[in-house]
């Protein structure tokens, strides 16, 4: 690349970035000397206040995939993507909050695999502590690979690397062993304090990067309303078309979004999902830990204003006009006419000129629209200040992984099945041995991504499967005391070989047979993949909650005095608490919580 | 446990406010084109900054 194209990042965003750099290690380092024991490497003592664990619940899964992606969304579906939050997460967060997190707490346990050991037996918690670890290490390689390839495009590397004299080729390596090494330090030196204290300040972080994005960006188009003329009517109107699937951006029928995203997915994500519980687990009281996820829940409404709009706005602005000293205008001019807003057009590695879909129309790379709308409207300075919380985004959804592998590692793998019988001090510092493990397992997954894109999409194809019947064992093993372990294992294996067998069966419209579905037989077409992806969700639930109740009721139940604590009917309530002021009542502030979700779904109906 | 994580956000937010707004006041008024005109560094910085003394001043209150 010509160098004049390299991005015009000064020393005011260097030293940002620097500033940054110092803080998240300085945590860790801070945070050592109060490392004593394995309970405050992976569960923080159970020591923090409730809003430190929300922001880290809320930060942990603000990885790649959400600013990046829900970005592109954003630009691809316009508003109607928020459906992920005001549909998906926040009624899942009030659930888990409300009514799992009693026996999660309240059991000890100190991760999900483990609850699973409690309430059912060995086998159903060895399933899900292997597959979970598998998972975190490629969701995190995946997550630094997303990164260094950013950096690259992006040509944040090019003028040091110029002035250092380093080949080009340099690069990825570079990205990827920093990030791996900053976030290894201080998750071994601190552990899951240290990587939700980082979490709060990535938090606060991406909002103090992104929100002068979306107030420019708005300003600019002439506020919400100028936006609204600027875009199709089903762009900002969440809920217009959802009546049937051809009638809506998103290819979905109303059924299918409630019960397939709203209910099987979401549930199954924020409610089972280790990478989000255990910063809950970390809280320092019962009570404390019912309110992080409500309290992550009130931010969490607002962030489509956050990573949704500036995707928006980033189609509706005009197609890209060469007066605009634009840092990273790395495409010719035949590719920038090709794009739509500032979303450029893919790039065809046979041809050189825009790739083409079946209709011959430009393919759009919406994951650039939060870079580009960074580049567009950020000077240097706060361009620093925009790429660190891009940066911090990537960082924290890392750290969340590798601290949830370390946890499972360790408590559900390690001293599960090879030394049971160890000192504390020994699986302390196996928790610090499994980070470091995870780090490098995630660095070759990451290598792995870049040499073998299709293996990479395979392998998120096989969690998909795997994690789709999930949330129906919780279900079953939370509220009712006749789920067994048999029950439990056997519907979860046959939840992921429903939901293989749907996607086997079955085939977006316009796609061809392969990873996409239909490599059974394509039997059934869906209007767009996320239908698909809805349905996988409902069949794998469907046949896990139909597989685990049949199973139990065949075989042995467990005495009912074994389940105290693990089961909503065995556990005696909690009386309720007259010291507790109104609102840290959990049930009080999920009513609230639901309340407000209501009103941004009428708003932007 | 040990630390109050309200420090190092205090202090974090305080000097990256404290750059932004040196830079913004003594930077070229050209570069804020993009920004639509906006001197984005100086109020940007100047709020951060707000916001990270507060922080500070709050954590110190609280003790």
């Amino acid at each position: 690349m010509p160098s004049e194209n390299a991005m015009n990042l000064t020393a005011i965003d260097w030293s940002i970035m620097l500033v940054y750099l110092v803080f998240v290690l300085g945590i860790g380092f801070v945070l050592k000397r109060f490392v004593k024991s394995s309970a405050d490497f992976f569960l923080a003592g159970r020591s923090l206040p409730a809003w430190v664990c929300g922001l880290a619940f809320l930060s942990a899964n603000l990885g790649a995939q959400e600013v990046i992606g829900m970005a592109a969304s954003g630009a691809k579906y316009g508003i109607a993507t928020s459906h992920f939050y005001w549909i998906g997460a926040i009624p899942a967060m009030v659930f888990v909050g409300v009514f799992m997190m009693p026996f999660y707490y309240g059991s000890r346990a100190r991760s999900v695999p483990e609850y699973l050991r409690l309430r059912f037996d060995e086998k159903t918690r060895g399933l899900n502590a292997v597959s979970f670890a598998t998972m975190t290490v490629f969701s995190s390689g995946i997550s630094m690979y997303a990164m260094a390839k950013l950096i690259d495009v992006l040509h944040i590397l090019d003028r040091p690397f110029a002035i250092l004299g380093l080949p080009h080729s340099w690069m990825m390596h570079v990205s990827i062993v920093i990030s791996a090494l900053v976030v290894l330090a201080y998750i071994f030196l601190g552990g899951l304090t240290s990587a939700i204290y980082n979490e709060v300040l990535q938090f606060f972080l991406i909002v103090a990067g992104f929100l002068p994005l979306s107030l420019l960006g708005l300003r600019n188009v002439g506020g919400w309303s100028g936006l609204k003329q600027q875009l199709p009517t089903a762009f900002t109107h969440s809920w217009q078309g959802m009546g049937h699937a051809n009638t809506n951006p998103l290819g979905v029928e109303v059924f299918g979004l409630m019960m397939g995203l709203g209910f099987v997915l979401s549930f199954g994500y924020w409610c089972t999902d280790f990478l989000v519980v255990q910063r809950a687990m970390a809280a320092d009281s019962m009570s404390a830990a019912r309110r992080t996820p409500l309290i992550a829940a009130v931010p969490k409404m607002l962030f489509p204003f956050l990573v949704i709009l500036p995707g928006m706005i980033a189609i509706a602005l005009p197609t890209a006009v060469a007066s605009v000293p634009h840092g990273a205008s790395v495409h010719a001019s035949a590719m920038q006419t090709a794009g739509r807003g500032l979303i450029p057009a893919k790039m065809d590695e046979e041809t050189g000129g825009p790739k083409l879909d079946s209709n011959g129309k430009p393919v759009l790379d919406y994951d650039l629209a939060i870079p580009n709308m960074l580049l567009h409207y950020f000077p240097t300075g706060i361009l620093g200040l925009g790429l660190t919380a891009l940066l911090a985004s990537f960082m924290s959804g890392m750290a969340g992984n590798v601290t949830a592998f370390n946890t499972v590692w360790t408590c559900d793998i390690y001293q599960a099945y090879l030394n049971k019988h160890a000192s504390d001090q020994h699986y302390l510092w196996m928790g610090r041995m499994a980070t470091i493990g995870g780090i490098v397992l995630s660095v070759l997954a990451a290598y792995a991504a870049t040499r073998f894109n299709n293996i990479m999409d395979f392998l998120q194809l096989v969690f998909a499967f795997v994690n789709a019947p999930l949330f129906a064992t919780f279900l079953l093993g939370m509220f009712w005391k006749r789920a067994t372990g048999h029950g439990a294992f056997f519907g979860l294996l046959s939840g992921t070989a429903a939901a293989a067998a749907h996607h086997g069966l079955s085939l977006p419209s316009g796609a061809t047979a392969g990873i996409k579905g239909g490599w059974i037989h394509p039997a059934y077409f869906y209007p767009s993949e996320m239908a698909q992806n809805f349905w996988t969700a409902i069949w794998a639930f469907s046949a896990c909650l139909s597989v685990s109740i049949v199973i139990s009721l065949l075989t042995k139940p467990r005495p009912e005095e074994e389940l105290v604590g693990l089961v909503y009917s065995m556990t005696p309530r909690p009386a309720p608490q007259k010291d507790i002021p109104w609102y840290q009542r959990p049930a009080t502030l999920g009513c609230i919580v639901l309340f407000l979700v209501l009103i941004l779904n009428v708003v932007f109906r | 446990m040990g630390l109050d994580i309200r420090i190092p956000i205090g202090l974090m937010f305080s000097m990256i406010g404290f750059m932004l707004t040196i830079f913004g006041a003594f930077s070229d008024r050209a570069i804020y084109q993009r920004s639509l005109g906006i001197n984005v560094n100086l109020i940007w910085g100047v709020l951060l900054l707000a916001c990270g003394l507060l922080t500070l001043i709050a954590t110190r209150r609280a003790k």
